[in-house]
Protein backbone atom coordinates (compact mmCIF):
# COMPACT_ATOMS: atom_id res chain seq x y z
CA UNK A 1 0.00 0.00 0.00
CA UNK A 2 2.65 2.42 1.18
CA UNK A 3 4.73 1.67 -2.43
CA UNK A 4 1.10 2.03 -4.46
CA UNK A 5 0.77 5.45 -2.58
CA UNK A 6 4.22 6.72 -3.63
CA UNK A 7 4.11 5.96 -6.58
CA UNK A 8 1.05 7.39 -7.25
CA UNK A 9 2.06 10.54 -5.89
CA UNK A 10 5.22 10.62 -7.80
CA UNK A 11 3.10 9.51 -11.41
CA UNK A 12 0.67 12.36 -10.53
CA UNK A 13 3.60 15.21 -9.84
CA UNK A 14 5.71 14.04 -12.75
CA UNK A 15 2.29 14.35 -15.00
CA UNK A 16 1.84 17.44 -13.54
CA UNK A 17 4.87 18.90 -14.99
CA UNK A 18 4.84 17.11 -18.61
CA UNK A 19 1.06 18.96 -18.40
CA UNK A 20 2.26 22.27 -17.97
CA UNK A 21 4.56 21.68 -20.91
CA UNK A 22 2.05 19.68 -22.96
CA UNK A 23 -0.55 22.22 -22.32
CA UNK A 24 1.10 25.11 -24.68
CA UNK A 25 1.76 22.97 -26.87
CA UNK A 26 -1.48 21.14 -28.09
CA UNK A 27 -2.71 24.68 -27.89
CA UNK A 28 -0.04 26.11 -30.14
CA UNK A 29 -0.43 23.18 -32.46
CA UNK A 30 -4.28 23.24 -32.44
CA UNK A 31 -4.86 26.71 -33.19
CA UNK A 32 -1.54 27.57 -35.15
CA UNK A 33 -0.77 24.04 -36.21
CA UNK A 34 2.70 25.12 -35.77
CA UNK A 35 5.35 21.77 -35.12
CA UNK A 36 7.26 23.57 -32.08
CA UNK A 37 9.83 21.74 -30.89
CA UNK A 38 11.11 24.73 -29.90
CA UNK A 39 8.90 24.51 -26.62
CA UNK A 40 11.31 22.22 -25.04
CA UNK A 41 13.59 24.91 -24.98
CA UNK A 42 11.83 27.33 -23.36
CA UNK A 43 11.41 24.79 -20.71
CA UNK A 44 15.02 24.02 -20.40
CA UNK A 45 15.65 27.92 -20.43
CA UNK A 46 12.79 28.43 -17.49
CA UNK A 47 14.78 25.45 -15.47
CA UNK A 48 18.27 27.00 -15.93
CA UNK A 49 16.87 30.88 -14.93
CA UNK A 50 14.60 29.58 -11.96
CA UNK A 51 17.33 27.35 -10.34
CA UNK A 52 20.47 30.61 -10.93
CA UNK A 53 17.74 33.17 -9.61
CA UNK A 54 16.75 30.86 -7.03
CA UNK A 55 20.84 29.98 -6.36
CA UNK A 56 21.08 34.41 -6.32
CA UNK A 57 18.42 35.86 -4.74
CA UNK A 58 17.42 32.64 -2.17
CA UNK A 59 13.66 33.64 -3.03
CA UNK A 60 11.46 30.63 -4.50
CA UNK A 61 8.51 33.12 -6.24
CA UNK A 62 11.56 35.09 -7.09
CA UNK A 63 13.28 32.29 -9.05
CA UNK A 64 9.66 31.25 -10.95
CA UNK A 65 8.21 34.69 -11.69
CA UNK A 66 11.75 35.08 -13.39
CA UNK A 67 11.85 32.18 -15.20
CA UNK A 68 8.38 32.80 -16.49
CA UNK A 69 9.14 36.09 -17.33
CA UNK A 70 12.01 35.24 -20.06
CA UNK A 71 10.41 31.84 -21.04
CA UNK A 72 7.45 34.58 -22.42
CA UNK A 73 10.51 37.28 -23.93
CA UNK A 74 11.98 34.45 -25.68
CA UNK A 75 8.62 32.98 -26.87
CA UNK A 76 8.06 36.28 -28.40
CA UNK A 77 11.28 36.49 -30.39
CA UNK A 78 10.46 32.90 -31.28
CA UNK A 79 7.02 33.38 -32.58
CA UNK A 80 8.11 36.53 -34.38
CA UNK A 81 11.04 35.92 -35.95
CA UNK A 82 11.72 31.78 -36.37
CA UNK A 83 7.54 30.72 -36.08
CA UNK A 84 5.69 34.15 -38.33
CA UNK A 85 7.49 33.50 -41.70
CA UNK A 86 6.71 29.32 -41.44
CA UNK A 87 3.14 29.25 -40.95
CA UNK A 88 1.50 27.24 -43.04
CA UNK A 89 4.54 25.10 -44.24
CA UNK A 90 5.42 21.54 -41.57
CA UNK A 91 8.36 20.71 -43.19
CA UNK A 92 9.76 24.66 -42.73
CA UNK A 93 8.60 24.61 -38.91
CA UNK A 94 10.09 21.36 -38.19
CA UNK A 95 13.22 22.26 -39.38
CA UNK A 96 13.53 25.64 -38.12
CA UNK A 97 11.98 24.90 -34.56
CA UNK A 98 14.42 22.15 -34.04
CA UNK A 99 17.35 24.65 -34.86
CA UNK A 100 15.54 26.65 -32.75
CA UNK A 101 15.98 24.24 -29.92
CA UNK A 102 19.18 23.63 -30.64
CA UNK A 103 20.27 27.28 -30.07
CA UNK A 104 18.41 27.70 -27.05
CA UNK A 105 19.66 24.45 -25.46
CA UNK A 106 23.25 25.72 -26.56
CA UNK A 107 22.64 28.77 -25.11
CA UNK A 108 22.53 27.08 -22.22
CA UNK A 109 25.75 26.11 -22.06
CA UNK A 110 27.77 29.10 -22.93
CA UNK A 111 25.68 30.73 -19.80
CA UNK A 112 25.83 28.11 -17.34
CA UNK A 113 28.63 25.49 -18.79
CA UNK A 114 28.21 22.24 -20.11
CA UNK A 115 27.64 20.52 -16.46
CA UNK A 116 24.80 19.58 -15.47
CA UNK A 117 23.98 22.13 -12.40
CA UNK A 118 22.79 20.87 -9.00
CA UNK A 119 19.11 22.58 -7.42
CA UNK A 120 18.34 22.53 -4.13
CA UNK A 121 14.62 22.15 -2.46
CA UNK A 122 13.29 25.54 -0.81
CA UNK A 123 13.84 26.12 2.62
CA UNK A 124 9.92 25.77 3.29
CA UNK A 125 9.24 23.07 0.99
CA UNK A 126 12.02 20.56 2.07
CA UNK A 127 10.67 17.79 3.93
CA UNK A 128 7.82 15.09 3.76
CA UNK A 129 4.51 14.18 5.50
CA UNK A 130 4.24 11.12 7.55
CA UNK A 131 0.90 8.98 7.82
CA UNK A 132 0.86 5.55 9.34
CA UNK A 133 4.08 4.35 7.42
CA UNK A 134 3.68 6.46 3.91
CA UNK A 135 6.01 9.11 3.28
CA UNK A 136 4.69 11.92 0.71
CA UNK A 137 7.54 14.43 0.10
CA UNK A 138 6.20 17.89 0.11
CA UNK A 139 7.57 19.18 -2.70
CA UNK A 140 5.56 16.72 -5.02
CA UNK A 141 2.44 17.57 -3.36
CA UNK A 142 3.47 21.38 -4.15
CA UNK A 143 3.60 20.57 -7.16
CA UNK A 144 0.58 18.50 -7.63
CA UNK A 145 -0.93 21.43 -6.41
CA UNK A 146 0.04 23.81 -8.48
CA UNK A 147 -0.42 21.67 -11.46
CA UNK A 148 -4.18 21.43 -10.82
CA UNK A 149 -4.75 25.30 -10.18
CA UNK A 150 -3.00 26.22 -13.25
CA UNK A 151 -5.07 23.28 -15.30
CA UNK A 152 -8.22 24.93 -13.70
CA UNK A 153 -7.14 28.18 -14.32
CA UNK A 154 -6.49 26.79 -17.85
CA UNK A 155 -10.20 25.08 -18.15
CA UNK A 156 -11.48 29.22 -17.27
CA UNK A 157 -9.49 30.70 -19.37
CA UNK A 158 -10.58 28.58 -22.33
CA UNK A 159 -14.37 28.23 -21.30
CA UNK A 160 -15.55 30.91 -19.33
CA UNK A 161 -13.57 34.25 -21.33
CA UNK A 162 -13.84 35.60 -24.34
CA UNK A 163 -10.39 35.18 -25.52
CA UNK A 164 -11.14 31.43 -24.61
CA UNK A 165 -14.05 31.25 -27.06
CA UNK A 166 -12.14 32.82 -29.62
CA UNK A 167 -9.13 30.66 -28.91
CA UNK A 168 -11.58 27.94 -29.09
CA UNK A 169 -13.19 28.78 -32.38
CA UNK A 170 -10.04 29.38 -33.75
CA UNK A 171 -8.77 26.07 -33.80
CA UNK A 172 -12.10 24.83 -35.73
CA UNK A 173 -11.76 27.60 -37.80
CA UNK A 174 -9.37 30.09 -38.30
CA UNK A 175 -11.06 31.76 -41.20
CA UNK A 176 -14.28 31.94 -40.03
CA UNK A 177 -12.61 34.03 -37.17
CA UNK A 178 -11.19 36.30 -38.88
CA UNK A 179 -14.11 37.01 -40.77
CA UNK A 180 -15.55 37.91 -37.51
CA UNK A 181 -13.34 40.99 -37.15
CA UNK A 182 -10.88 39.25 -34.62
CA UNK A 183 -7.38 39.70 -35.08
CA UNK A 184 -6.10 35.88 -35.77
CA UNK A 185 -1.94 36.95 -35.69
CA UNK A 186 -3.25 38.57 -32.15
CA UNK A 187 -4.51 36.06 -30.82
CA UNK A 188 -1.57 33.01 -32.19
CA UNK A 189 0.61 35.41 -30.21
CA UNK A 190 -0.93 35.29 -27.16
CA UNK A 191 -1.36 31.46 -27.14
CA UNK A 192 2.40 31.18 -27.66
CA UNK A 193 3.32 33.71 -24.91
CA UNK A 194 0.77 31.79 -22.86
CA UNK A 195 2.46 28.35 -23.78
CA UNK A 196 5.84 30.07 -23.46
CA UNK A 197 4.80 30.75 -19.74
CA UNK A 198 3.87 27.63 -19.23
CA UNK A 199 6.33 25.65 -20.54
CA UNK A 200 9.11 28.12 -18.56
CA UNK A 201 7.04 27.38 -15.21
CA UNK A 202 7.23 23.54 -16.17
CA UNK A 203 11.17 23.99 -16.17
CA UNK A 204 11.34 26.05 -13.08
CA UNK A 205 9.20 23.73 -11.10
CA UNK A 206 11.30 20.69 -12.21
CA UNK A 207 14.54 21.80 -11.60
CA UNK A 208 14.35 20.84 -7.45
CA UNK A 209 12.02 18.56 -8.51
CA UNK A 210 14.73 16.19 -9.70
CA UNK A 211 17.64 18.06 -8.01
CA UNK A 212 19.74 18.47 -11.11
CA UNK A 213 19.23 20.67 -14.67
CA UNK A 214 21.28 19.58 -17.52
CA UNK A 215 20.69 21.51 -21.22
CA UNK A 216 19.52 17.93 -22.89
CA UNK A 217 16.56 18.12 -20.55
CA UNK A 218 14.78 19.79 -22.82
CA UNK A 219 14.70 17.50 -26.35
CA UNK A 220 14.16 14.81 -23.82
CA UNK A 221 10.76 16.84 -22.40
CA UNK A 222 9.94 18.14 -25.40
CA UNK A 223 9.26 14.28 -27.06
CA UNK A 224 7.59 13.52 -23.73
CA UNK A 225 5.08 16.17 -24.51
CA UNK A 226 4.70 15.57 -27.86
CA UNK A 227 3.98 11.77 -27.08
CA UNK A 228 1.06 13.71 -24.38
CA UNK A 229 -0.08 15.84 -27.20
CA UNK A 230 -0.98 12.97 -29.51
CA UNK A 231 -2.23 10.26 -27.07
CA UNK A 232 -4.08 12.92 -25.88
CA UNK A 233 -5.67 14.30 -28.87
CA UNK A 234 -4.39 17.50 -30.77
CA UNK A 235 -5.84 20.94 -29.76
CA UNK A 236 -7.59 19.05 -26.25
CA UNK A 237 -6.28 20.99 -22.83
CA UNK A 238 -8.13 18.23 -21.61
CA UNK A 239 -7.20 15.62 -23.62
CA UNK A 240 -3.54 16.44 -22.51
CA UNK A 241 -3.87 16.77 -18.98
CA UNK A 242 -5.81 13.22 -19.11
CA UNK A 243 -2.79 11.60 -21.38
CA UNK A 244 -0.26 13.76 -18.94
CA UNK A 245 -1.75 11.51 -16.02
CA UNK A 246 -1.40 8.01 -17.83
CA UNK A 247 1.89 8.69 -19.03
CA UNK A 248 3.29 10.03 -15.44
CA UNK A 249 1.65 7.41 -13.06
CA UNK A 250 2.43 4.56 -15.71
CA UNK A 251 5.73 5.69 -15.79
CA UNK A 252 5.85 5.70 -12.28
CA UNK A 253 4.34 2.37 -11.62
CA UNK A 254 6.78 0.96 -14.94
CA UNK A 255 10.02 1.97 -13.46
CA UNK A 256 9.47 0.26 -10.26
CA UNK A 257 7.81 -3.20 -11.65
CA UNK A 258 9.48 -3.28 -14.83
CA UNK A 259 12.19 -1.12 -14.69
CA UNK A 260 13.81 -2.90 -18.65
CA UNK A 261 10.19 -2.18 -20.15
CA UNK A 262 10.01 1.67 -18.64
CA UNK A 263 11.78 2.99 -21.65
CA UNK A 264 9.39 1.53 -24.40
CA UNK A 265 6.40 2.91 -22.64
CA UNK A 266 5.56 5.92 -24.07
CA UNK A 267 6.05 4.40 -26.91
CA UNK A 268 3.54 1.73 -26.68
CA UNK A 269 1.01 4.14 -25.44
CA UNK A 270 0.93 6.05 -27.96
CA UNK A 271 0.97 3.27 -30.34
CA UNK A 272 -2.05 1.57 -28.53
CA UNK A 273 -4.15 4.68 -28.74
CA UNK A 274 -3.19 5.62 -32.08
CA UNK A 275 -4.47 2.19 -33.02
CA UNK A 276 -7.40 2.28 -31.57
CA UNK A 277 -8.41 6.10 -32.00
CA UNK A 278 -5.96 7.62 -34.08
CA UNK A 279 -7.55 11.28 -32.98
CA UNK A 280 -6.24 11.12 -29.30
CA UNK A 281 -7.98 9.86 -26.45
CA UNK A 282 -10.04 13.60 -26.11
CA UNK A 283 -9.14 14.51 -29.59
CA UNK A 284 -12.41 15.36 -31.37
CA UNK A 285 -11.98 17.18 -34.58
CA UNK A 286 -10.40 20.48 -32.51
CA UNK A 287 -12.54 21.03 -29.27
CA UNK A 288 -9.71 23.20 -27.06
CA UNK A 289 -11.89 22.30 -23.56
CA UNK B 1 -25.69 54.61 -54.74
CA UNK B 2 -23.34 51.72 -54.94
CA UNK B 3 -22.20 50.30 -51.12
CA UNK B 4 -19.64 47.51 -52.92
CA UNK B 5 -18.04 48.22 -55.81
CA UNK B 6 -15.14 45.65 -57.40
CA UNK B 7 -12.88 47.05 -60.26
CA UNK B 8 -11.37 44.83 -62.38
CA UNK B 9 -9.88 42.39 -59.92
CA UNK B 10 -7.34 40.04 -60.62
CA UNK B 11 -6.86 37.14 -58.41
CA UNK B 12 -4.05 34.35 -58.37
CA UNK B 13 -4.71 30.92 -56.28
CA UNK B 14 -1.07 29.37 -56.83
CA UNK B 15 -0.21 29.41 -60.90
CA UNK B 16 -3.79 30.07 -61.48
CA UNK B 17 -5.03 33.07 -62.60
CA UNK B 18 -9.10 32.62 -61.49
CA UNK B 19 -10.28 36.41 -61.53
CA UNK B 20 -9.31 37.63 -64.48
CA UNK B 21 -10.87 41.21 -64.54
CA UNK B 22 -13.84 41.48 -62.37
CA UNK B 23 -15.80 44.83 -62.43
CA UNK B 24 -19.25 44.89 -60.57
CA UNK B 25 -21.19 46.91 -57.92
CA UNK B 26 -23.46 46.49 -55.50
CA UNK B 27 -26.30 48.99 -54.69
CA UNK B 28 -27.55 49.59 -51.33
CA UNK B 29 -30.76 47.88 -49.92
CA UNK B 30 -30.30 45.32 -53.17
CA UNK B 31 -30.35 41.88 -53.30
CA UNK B 32 -27.49 40.96 -56.17
CA UNK B 33 -26.94 37.48 -57.75
CA UNK B 34 -23.57 36.37 -58.65
CA UNK B 35 -24.27 33.56 -61.11
CA UNK B 36 -22.17 31.10 -63.12
CA UNK B 37 -21.12 27.67 -63.22
CA UNK B 38 -18.25 25.51 -60.68
CA UNK B 39 -15.12 27.00 -61.24
CA UNK B 40 -16.24 30.61 -62.75
CA UNK B 41 -14.90 32.41 -59.91
CA UNK B 42 -17.64 33.14 -57.69
CA UNK B 43 -16.32 32.07 -54.67
CA UNK B 44 -13.27 33.17 -55.42
CA UNK B 45 -14.74 36.85 -55.64
CA UNK B 46 -15.96 36.56 -52.35
CA UNK B 47 -12.93 35.55 -51.33
CA UNK B 48 -11.23 38.27 -52.47
CA UNK B 49 -13.57 40.87 -51.16
CA UNK B 50 -12.67 39.22 -47.80
CA UNK B 51 -9.04 39.32 -48.13
CA UNK B 52 -8.35 35.98 -47.94
CA UNK B 53 -7.36 35.71 -51.56
CA UNK B 54 -6.23 39.39 -52.32
CA UNK B 55 -6.16 40.18 -55.30
CA UNK B 56 -2.81 41.08 -57.69
CA UNK B 57 -4.27 44.35 -58.99
CA UNK B 58 -8.13 46.18 -59.19
CA UNK B 59 -9.44 47.55 -55.84
CA UNK B 60 -12.32 46.47 -53.73
CA UNK B 61 -13.98 49.57 -52.22
CA UNK B 62 -16.88 49.43 -49.69
CA UNK B 63 -19.21 53.11 -48.80
CA UNK B 64 -16.16 54.86 -51.02
CA UNK B 65 -13.71 53.26 -48.97
CA UNK B 66 -10.43 51.02 -50.20
CA UNK B 67 -10.50 48.17 -48.48
CA UNK B 68 -8.46 45.56 -51.13
CA UNK B 69 -5.31 45.00 -49.18
CA UNK B 70 -6.21 45.71 -45.12
CA UNK B 71 -6.23 42.33 -43.56
CA UNK B 72 -9.87 40.23 -43.23
CA UNK B 73 -10.41 41.29 -39.85
CA UNK B 74 -10.85 44.68 -40.62
CA UNK B 75 -12.45 44.47 -43.87
CA UNK B 76 -15.21 42.51 -41.22
CA UNK B 77 -14.99 45.34 -38.92
CA UNK B 78 -16.40 47.84 -41.99
CA UNK B 79 -19.78 46.00 -41.34
CA UNK B 80 -19.31 43.28 -43.92
CA UNK B 81 -21.01 39.46 -42.96
CA UNK B 82 -19.52 36.45 -44.32
CA UNK B 83 -21.08 33.26 -44.84
CA UNK B 84 -18.97 30.76 -46.35
CA UNK B 85 -19.95 28.34 -49.19
CA UNK B 86 -18.71 25.10 -46.33
CA UNK B 87 -21.00 27.27 -43.75
CA UNK B 88 -17.88 27.36 -41.34
CA UNK B 89 -19.63 26.25 -38.61
CA UNK B 90 -17.97 26.05 -35.22
CA UNK B 91 -19.04 22.62 -34.65
CA UNK B 92 -17.63 22.10 -30.92
CA UNK B 93 -19.34 25.57 -30.05
CA UNK B 94 -22.90 25.63 -28.82
CA UNK B 95 -24.95 28.12 -30.80
CA UNK B 96 -24.96 30.47 -28.22
CA UNK B 97 -21.07 30.69 -28.06
CA UNK B 98 -21.37 31.08 -31.75
CA UNK B 99 -23.25 33.98 -31.73
CA UNK B 100 -21.72 35.59 -28.37
CA UNK B 101 -18.18 35.39 -30.69
CA UNK B 102 -19.80 37.26 -33.70
CA UNK B 103 -20.94 40.06 -31.14
CA UNK B 104 -17.57 40.11 -30.19
CA UNK B 105 -16.30 42.79 -32.67
CA UNK B 106 -20.06 43.76 -34.29
CA UNK B 107 -20.92 46.74 -35.78
CA UNK B 108 -23.92 48.55 -34.46
CA UNK B 109 -26.73 47.49 -32.10
CA UNK B 110 -25.65 43.79 -31.58
CA UNK B 111 -28.10 42.93 -28.83
CA UNK B 112 -31.21 44.32 -31.51
CA UNK B 113 -29.36 42.19 -34.29
CA UNK B 114 -29.09 38.95 -32.41
CA UNK B 115 -33.08 39.52 -31.61
CA UNK B 116 -34.02 40.07 -34.47
CA UNK B 117 -32.46 36.59 -36.31
CA UNK B 118 -33.67 35.13 -33.22
CA UNK B 119 -37.59 35.51 -34.42
CA UNK B 120 -36.16 34.84 -38.12
CA UNK B 121 -34.65 31.54 -37.28
CA UNK B 122 -36.70 30.34 -33.66
CA UNK B 123 -34.20 27.28 -34.27
CA UNK B 124 -31.74 28.97 -32.97
CA UNK B 125 -33.33 30.05 -30.53
CA UNK B 126 -34.91 26.58 -29.91
CA UNK B 127 -31.44 24.65 -29.76
CA UNK B 128 -29.45 27.34 -27.78
CA UNK B 129 -27.49 25.33 -25.65
CA UNK B 130 -26.47 22.76 -28.52
CA UNK B 131 -23.49 22.13 -30.56
CA UNK B 132 -23.19 23.35 -33.87
CA UNK B 133 -21.96 20.52 -35.18
CA UNK B 134 -24.74 18.37 -34.16
CA UNK B 135 -27.86 20.63 -35.64
CA UNK B 136 -29.17 19.73 -39.36
CA UNK B 137 -27.58 20.98 -42.44
CA UNK B 138 -30.51 23.68 -42.86
CA UNK B 139 -30.09 24.92 -38.76
CA UNK B 140 -26.47 24.76 -39.66
CA UNK B 141 -26.61 27.51 -42.61
CA UNK B 142 -29.38 29.56 -40.33
CA UNK B 143 -26.42 29.82 -37.69
CA UNK B 144 -24.09 31.31 -40.21
CA UNK B 145 -26.23 33.48 -41.77
CA UNK B 146 -27.40 34.80 -38.26
CA UNK B 147 -23.87 35.12 -37.28
CA UNK B 148 -22.56 36.98 -40.45
CA UNK B 149 -25.62 39.19 -39.82
CA UNK B 150 -24.54 39.90 -36.08
CA UNK B 151 -21.09 40.07 -36.79
CA UNK B 152 -21.55 42.96 -39.53
CA UNK B 153 -24.90 44.34 -41.43
CA UNK B 154 -23.65 46.61 -43.96
CA UNK B 155 -23.56 43.95 -46.27
CA UNK B 156 -23.84 40.02 -46.62
CA UNK B 157 -21.70 38.03 -48.80
CA UNK B 158 -23.52 34.60 -48.83
CA UNK B 159 -21.91 31.47 -50.59
CA UNK B 160 -24.63 29.21 -52.19
CA UNK B 161 -26.81 28.85 -49.06
CA UNK B 162 -28.66 26.28 -51.11
CA UNK B 163 -25.76 23.84 -51.02
CA UNK B 164 -27.22 20.42 -50.48
CA UNK B 165 -30.23 21.44 -48.54
CA UNK B 166 -34.32 20.14 -49.44
CA UNK B 167 -36.17 21.95 -51.19
CA UNK B 168 -38.33 22.84 -48.73
CA UNK B 169 -35.48 24.08 -46.45
CA UNK B 170 -34.00 26.38 -49.68
CA UNK B 171 -37.34 27.98 -50.15
CA UNK B 172 -37.76 28.43 -46.10
CA UNK B 173 -34.42 29.83 -45.98
CA UNK B 174 -34.56 32.08 -49.05
CA UNK B 175 -37.72 33.68 -48.13
CA UNK B 176 -35.57 34.88 -44.41
CA UNK B 177 -32.81 35.95 -47.21
CA UNK B 178 -35.84 38.22 -48.65
CA UNK B 179 -36.92 39.54 -45.18
CA UNK B 180 -33.36 40.61 -44.37
CA UNK B 181 -33.48 42.69 -47.29
CA UNK B 182 -35.40 45.34 -45.85
CA UNK B 183 -32.34 46.00 -43.47
CA UNK B 184 -28.92 44.91 -45.08
CA UNK B 185 -27.85 45.16 -48.70
CA UNK B 186 -26.97 41.19 -50.01
CA UNK B 187 -24.38 39.84 -52.46
CA UNK B 188 -25.33 36.14 -53.01
CA UNK B 189 -23.44 33.23 -54.85
CA UNK B 190 -26.15 30.89 -56.09
CA UNK B 191 -26.33 28.30 -58.44
CA UNK B 192 -29.80 27.24 -57.90
CA UNK B 193 -31.29 29.72 -60.52
CA UNK B 194 -35.23 29.19 -59.73
CA UNK B 195 -34.78 30.44 -56.33
CA UNK B 196 -32.43 33.16 -56.60
CA UNK B 197 -34.10 34.43 -59.77
CA UNK B 198 -37.30 35.08 -57.17
CA UNK B 199 -35.43 36.76 -54.58
CA UNK B 200 -32.96 38.94 -56.74
CA UNK B 201 -32.78 42.35 -57.90
CA UNK B 202 -29.86 42.51 -59.79
CA UNK B 203 -27.86 39.55 -61.56
CA UNK B 204 -24.07 39.16 -62.76
CA UNK B 205 -22.63 36.16 -64.43
CA UNK B 206 -19.21 34.73 -64.45
CA UNK B 207 -17.60 32.34 -66.84
CA UNK B 208 -14.08 31.88 -66.99
CA UNK B 209 -13.33 34.43 -64.59
CA UNK B 210 -14.81 37.57 -66.03
CA UNK B 211 -18.41 39.03 -65.85
CA UNK B 212 -20.27 37.95 -68.72
CA UNK B 213 -23.60 39.29 -68.02
CA UNK B 214 -25.10 41.43 -66.11
CA UNK B 215 -28.75 43.10 -65.75
CA UNK B 216 -32.02 43.15 -63.93
CA UNK B 217 -33.31 40.15 -62.67
CA UNK B 218 -36.41 40.46 -64.26
CA UNK B 219 -35.15 40.60 -67.74
CA UNK B 220 -32.93 37.81 -67.52
CA UNK B 221 -35.82 35.25 -66.41
CA UNK B 222 -37.43 36.25 -70.02
CA UNK B 223 -34.12 36.13 -71.77
CA UNK B 224 -33.87 32.34 -72.30
CA UNK B 225 -30.98 32.47 -74.44
CA UNK B 226 -28.31 34.04 -71.87
CA UNK B 227 -30.38 31.21 -69.37
CA UNK B 228 -29.59 28.82 -71.73
CA UNK B 229 -26.25 29.32 -72.57
CA UNK B 230 -24.43 30.26 -69.18
CA UNK B 231 -26.92 28.58 -66.75
CA UNK B 232 -27.66 26.04 -68.63
CA UNK B 233 -31.34 26.56 -68.50
CA UNK B 234 -33.91 25.57 -70.76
Amino acid sequence: MEVFINLLVNGVSTGLLIFLLAAGLTLIFGLMSVLNFAHGGLFVWGAFSGAWIFKETNSFLLAIAGAIAIGMALGWVLERFLIRPVYGNHVRQLLITLGGMLVLSESIKILWGPNPIRVNLPGWLEGSYQFDGIIIIKYRVFVIVVGLLLYLALWLLLSRTQIGLMIRAGVLDKEMVQALGINVKGLFTFVFLLGAALAALGGALLAPYSGVVFAEMGMQYAILAFIVVIIGGMGSLQGSALASLIVGVAGAFMAYYMPDLSLALNMLLLAIVLLVKPTGLLGEKGSAV
Amino acid sequence: MSLLKLDNLETYLGQYHILQGVTMSVEEGSITVLFGRNGAGKTTTLRSIMGFNPSTTGTVHYQNQKISGIPTHLISRKGIGYVPENQGIFSALTIEETLNLARAKSTGDSEGKMEWMLELFPDLKKFWRKKSGLLSGGQKQMLAIARAYINGDGLLLIDEPSKGLSPIMVEKLMESILEMKEKTTILLVEQNFLMASEIGDYFYIMDDGKIVHDGWMQDLKEDKETCQKYLGIA
